[in-house]
């Protein structure tokens, strides 16, 4: 797929910008703060109903304005064109239509256009905390399984009563005694929290071992050596490897949290489940945090992304992708690399501060980005 | 801000479910302009509501007297009792005309973020309801969601040794729908539990 036209009103510094695309390769180049980032945000918001740069969606919205309207016209696989128009409402819900006719929920929109979008803040996959690998995981599931999103909203909230029962409980204990009933409903959170988080886990391990490959052969494309990249999924439920069938899971998830019991009511909250799990991302023998170069870690995080990328390619409905400020830091030839590696993609969308940093391989359409204008360069 | 008593009734009808500050206005405006019978017999139905209607001693539902008209029913399966959160379920489910048993209204469901555990619904009064014998069957009712299934869950542990069939609701596709139109879980949801055609 790829997105034929974007439109932005009141969007971050952009009163009004209308930019007409085209497959292939298409670069923003402008110096920094001129609004480049803005766009490609914009695209990979539609795609996701968030933001790779804030949590919140109040930045989003134009100084002095007090709503921001996203639309693309995206041109699918068949053939058909889609229109999506998101209005964003900071405070309140966002309100999504699709083709020119209101959705019931802005979450109708996920799916409609699918991106991966690489940014200089995805070095946190490999430098920070799980909670980053924990999202990279789970937003692929859901890109690849629509459904699993309404698993993992299940979890999180099994999750949150559960930890609310656990610290009231905690609470009571303490004040000596308190009401003996508290904890009588734990079993039953147990046995939900078990079949919701085996689910996930399950799809989390099933995503991992489809992953490992492509990051890896993505890895060995971008770097000079070091490698292999091994994925492994460290569970919080067991120091050996998890069993690879959903019941299997099921029993593991069980038993660990009935031998954890004593532990979290004294604690009050869960310790155990796939949102206390991390991804550790191996290269070679060691863990990329703490070991690799600065280069190593890039390279590292730019994989995990052309890898999720060529998987969502080889499930069919090739999604967008967006490389925004990549080349700044790779060398010549990684850049010609990562260049041969993308430039087959149905449409590339790429930024950088100087041209000379996109190499000729990526020679396509190409934007300038100031002062928030984008103005459309013609080649001599 | 209207004056006094205008302003007191906008904010008094905007209390209610349902109804936002533009709508407790437009109410307002309505209830003034209206014929003062009107007004009055809506008075009336309030206090009326609030003076006679109490929750039936047996299952929880609203009643006018000790208890509601379909635990006086003797027409009704005394073998079968469907579990509900409100007395709103009761009505949904009396519309379809399909379930002829009795009813047991918990008066919400399992939330410890709210604050409801099992000790805040008419959970023990249930059991003293199938204590006797006389129920063969326990329909969970419950609302399909994670609170409403941890309820349905606690409650089918806590009867499972009385020796009770115990059911839940099925959960799928809406009859009359689109199946393009389903949402994700929904339709996830229905997969799970397809059954096999028998022909």
């Amino acid at each position: 797929m790829h997105v034929a036209h974007l439109s932005l009103v009141d969007y971050r510094s952009y009163a009004r910008v209308e930019v007409p695309l085209e497959p292939g390769v298409t670069a923003f180049v402008g110096p920094n703060g001129q609004g480049k980032t803005n766009l490609v945000e914009a695209i990979g918001y539609l795609a996701t109903l968030g933001s790779h740069r804030v949590a919140s969606d109040a930045p989003l919205v134009r100084l002095g304005a007090e709503r921001a309207y996203v639309r693309a016209s995206i041109v699918r696989e068949d053939g058909r064109s889609a229109l999506a128009e998101l209005e964003i409402n900071p405070g309140k819900a966002n309100r999504a239509r699709i083709n020119r006719s209101p959705a019931t929920r802005p979450r109708d929109l996920l799916g409609l256009l699918r991106t991966v979008l690489f940014a200089p803040e995805d070095l946190a996959l490999v430098k920070g905390d799980p909670g980053e690998r924990r999202r990279f995981l789970d937003e692929l599931l859901t890109a690849r399984t629509p459904r699993l999103l309404g698993v993992r909203q299940d979890y999180d909230r099994v999750l949150k009563q559960r930890n609310t029962l656990l610290r009231t409980a905690a609470l009571a204990r303490r004040a000596g005694g308190g009401r003996s009933g508290a904890l009588s409903t734990l079993d039953v959170w147990d046995e939900h929290l078990a079949a919701a988080g085996a689910e996930l886990t399950y799809a989390r391990l099933d995503l991992v071992a489809a992953l490992q490959p492509l990051v890896d052969k993505a890895y060995d494309a971008l770097s000079t050596g070091g490698g292999p990249i091994v994925l492994d999924y460290r569970s919080s439920m067991s120091e050996d490897p998890l069993p690879t069938d959903r019941a299997g899971i099921h029993a593991v998830l069980t038993s660990a949290i009935a031998a954890g019991r004593a532990a979290e009511v004294e604690r009050g909250q869960t310790l155990v489940g796939p949102h206390r799990d991390d991804l550790v991302l191996r290269l070679g023998p060691l863990p990329a945090k703490g070991y690799a170069s600065h280069g190593e870690s890039w390279s590292y995080a730019l994989a995990l992304r052309l890898g999720s990328y060529e998987l969502l390619r080889a499930d069919g409905g090739e999604p967008v992708l967006v490389l925004d400020d990549v080349f700044a830091e790779l060398d010549v030839t990684r850049r010609a690399r990562l260049a041969e590696m993308v430039a087959h993609g149905e449409q590339v969308l790429v930024t950088a501060a100087v041209a000379e940093d996109v190499p000729p391989a990526l020679a396509g359409a190409r934007y300038d980005v100031a002062a928030g204008e984008v103005r459309r360069v013609e080649h001599e | 801000m209207y004056e006094g008593v205008v302003q007191d009734l906008i904010d008094e009808l905007g209390r209610l479910p349902g109804v936002g500050p533009k709508s407790a206005q437009r109410i307002a405006f309505h209830l003034l302009a209206a014929d003062p019978a009107d007004v009055r017999r809506l008075v009336h139905a309030l206090v009326e509501v609030k003076d006679k209607v109490r929750f039936c001693a047996t299952c929880g539902n609203v009643a006018e007297s000790e208890q509601c008209r379909i635990c006086l029913d003797p027409r009704r399966d005394v073998a079968v009792i469907c579990v509900v959160e409100e007395s709103k379920d009761v009505v949904a489910i009396e519309k379809t005309r399909e379930f002829r048993g009795r009813y047991h209204v918990l008066g919400g469901a399992i939330s410890p973020i709210e604050g409801v555990g099992p000790d805040d619904l008419r959970i023990r009064e249930l059991m003293t309801r199938l204590a006797d014998g006389v129920v063969t069957e326990l329909i969970l009712a419950t609302d399909p969601n994670l609170e409403g299934e941890a309820t349905a869950t606690y409650l089918a542990r806590l009867c499972k040794p009385m020796g009770l069939r115990v059911t839940r609701l099925a959960s799928g596709l809406p009859v009359g729908g689109d199946l393009e139109y389903a949402d994700e879980v929904t339709l996830g949801r229905a997969f799970e539990g397809r059954r096999l055609l028998d022909v």
